[in-house]
């Protein structure tokens, strides 16, 4: 996909940070800001005219992750920063009064996760982060270990946002329900990229986020199984299952609504088609490139993810270089800030060194990355590492 | 452009194409200041001239492991340096480097720091070498860079970040 920016040619390779709105979904949005305009919660033909759109598109939400109508409740929210955010905390309301205290979570969470939880901790609460594999795959045993009788959410990522790791959510359900503790998995990653069915994880809870997969930005849901009761942070005329009060993104959620739809249609063969791709870049880069590795799981990773660490140089210096000299947008996990050594959580996690972990990038891909785009990549990607490597005062090995 | 997260065109500028990398075989002296682990690594070398009684700085080359900023604040150093006498090179501050750049980041100050600390290092390391009176304020400097270095390294081992050998 290319892109003008400035009267430069672009080439977009960062899907997993955001991905363009579908022009199919855009084009369905647009009535609902202009003609279509209603508050749902009005009880004339407008607001009636809206609350029935917004009422189908969540059914379109719960229907690519398998939901049906009888297995819990779809609650919208800003995304999925929120929807983590109320699950994390709406559930310590609740646990507090019954003397619960304790939360389960990996170390490799989202910071709207991690960041959550460290509030939580300040609070009071009891967080235990779970350690991964060199892969990032979560120690299953140490959550069995760990779940305690004040333990009352276990919240586990369905796929990694930095390395694309995707984990063992079914079994993780399977030890906490076998314990009585609820799960949670993040799936704003996976939903709309790999198969995401609710009584398959076996999970309680499930976020998930539109402007991932080609719908807009601002809009994501929470969704909460049968049964179980959640309090609510924000406070208002009862919207949403009484869970997230204020009027609705009417647009917002037609366009999430729909993006789903077509996800349900398309997301299959993309699939198929970007696991190509990966696994392409992934040995040719591995394979040509020296000291390069890949940071994740080879096998169990999203279909269009690829994170490498390349050696002796630093991430935001190439992902700067690839765009100004390739026109190449791809992501660092971080950079060097202030002296202080701040590299990303999720590659320390998995073993790495902080100047191994700041020499990593992330290249994701999507519905309009083309093989051209592809071999370009490969094509200009050692040349940039070639020139920094260049620069660096590192030949192959590390010295102080 | 400072308070911005953004660089500034020079800044860019000197990063895309930076003057003077590479190594100097037989250097007459060499900075060595950052550590990797910190994310920015500075190595400057010098070759360096005695001439009327003054010594003057007649080639200098950095190799630097770092971001944008660092590579740039690198390459603006080497360009002030050159020619200069290394009294007058002792007295170029990050603020010369700074002005040269048109700025940097908040964040990223510490890089025209690290290029600071590298042109003191390898005067030192020069002064030491010929056996030369070295200023008292220089002599500081090089302590409290090598604290500065010493410490880092210490809290790393205590994360567990230094693993035996480098």
């Amino acid at each position: 996909m290319r892109i003008k920016v400035n009267g430069a040619e672009k080439i977009y390779f960062d899907y997993n940070a955001t991905t363009p709105t579908d022009p199919r979904v855009a084009k369905v949005m647009m009535e609902y800001f202009t003609e279509n305009f209603g508050n749902p919660s009005s009880i004339h033909s407008i607001g009636k005219r809206a609350r029935e759109a917004v009422e189908n598109a969540r059914l379109e939400v719960m229907k690519l992750m398998h939901a049906r109508e009888s297995d819990g409740k779809l609650i919208f929210t800003s995304g999925a920063t929120e929807a983590n955010n109320i699950i994390l905390k709406g559930l310590a309301m609740k646990a507090w009064k019954e003397e619960k205290n304790h939360l389960i979570i990996s170390s490799i969470e989202h910071s709207c996760i991690m960041n959550s939880a460290k509030w939580l901790e300040k609070q009071g609460f009891k967080v235990t982060y779970l350690r991964v594999d060199k892969y990032g795959i979560v120690d299953l045993e140490q959550l069995e270990n760990s779940i305690t009788k004040k333990t009352f959410l276990v919240s586990i990522m369905h796929a990694n946002n930095e390395i694309g790791t995707i984990e063992p959510i079914r079994e993780a359900s399977k030890i906490c329900h076998d314990n009585n503790v609820l799960f949670h998995t993040d799936a704003a990653q996976s939903f709309g990229k790999i198969k995401v069915d609710v009584n398959e994880l076996g999970v309680d809870f499930l976020t998930v986020s539109a402007h991932k997969m080609y719908g807009p930005k601002g809009i994501g849901a929470l969704w909460i199984r049968e049964g179980i009761s959640i309090e609510p942070l924000i406070h208002g005329g009862g919207h949403e299952y009484g869970i997230r009060s204020g009027t609705e993104n009417v647009p917002g959620i037609i366009g999430f609504g729909y993006a789903c739809k077509l996800r349900m249609k398309e997301m299959h063969e993309e699939e198929k088609r970007l696991t190509l791709f990966r696994d392409h870049i992934i040995k040719t880069v591995t394979e040509t490139i020296p000291e390069s590795y890949l940071n994740g799981h080879p096998v169990k990773r999203l279909p269009n993810n690829v994170n490498i660490r390349f050696n002796f140089i630093e991430g935001e210096a190439l992902v700067l270089l690839l765009d100004e000299m390739y026109g190449i947008q791809v992501s660092s996990g971080s950079a060097c800030a202030s002296h202080k050594p701040e590299p990303s959580h999720v590659l320390m996690a998995i073993g790495l060194r902080p100047e191994e972990a700041v020499g990593s990038i992330r290249i994701s891909m999507g519905k309009w990355t083309t093989e051209e785009d592809v071999e370009y990549l490969l094509e200009v990607l050692p040349k940039a590492v070639k020139r920094l490597r260049d620069i660096s005062p590192f030949k192959g090995k590390w010295e102080v | 452009m400072s308070n911005s997260q953004f660089y500034s065109k020079k800044v860019m500028e000197h990063f895309l194409k930076p003057r003077n990398y590479g190594r100097i075989e037989n250097a007459d002296a060499v900075g060595k200041v950052g550590d990797p682990s910190c994310g920015d690594v500075m190595w400057l070398y010098l070759k360096i001239k005695e001439k009327n009684g003054k010594y003057v700085i007649e080639e200098a080359k950095f190799e630097t492991f770092g971001c944008a900023a660092a590579i740039a604040s690198s390459s603006v150093a080497t360009e002030i340096i050159k020619g200069k006498t290394i009294e007058e090179a002792l007295k170029v501050s990050n603020k010369d480097i700074l002005k040269e750049l048109g700025g940097l980041p908040l964040v990223k100050v510490h890089c025209s720091l690290l290029a600071e600390d590298a042109i003191r290092e390898a005067i030192y390391n020069f002064m030491r070498k010929k056996g030369l009176q070295i200023p008292e304020e220089l002599e500081k400097r090089h302590e409290k860079i090598k604290a500065r270095l010493d410490k880092t390294l210490e809290m790393h081992k205590k994360l567990g970040y230094v693993t035996g050998e480098n």
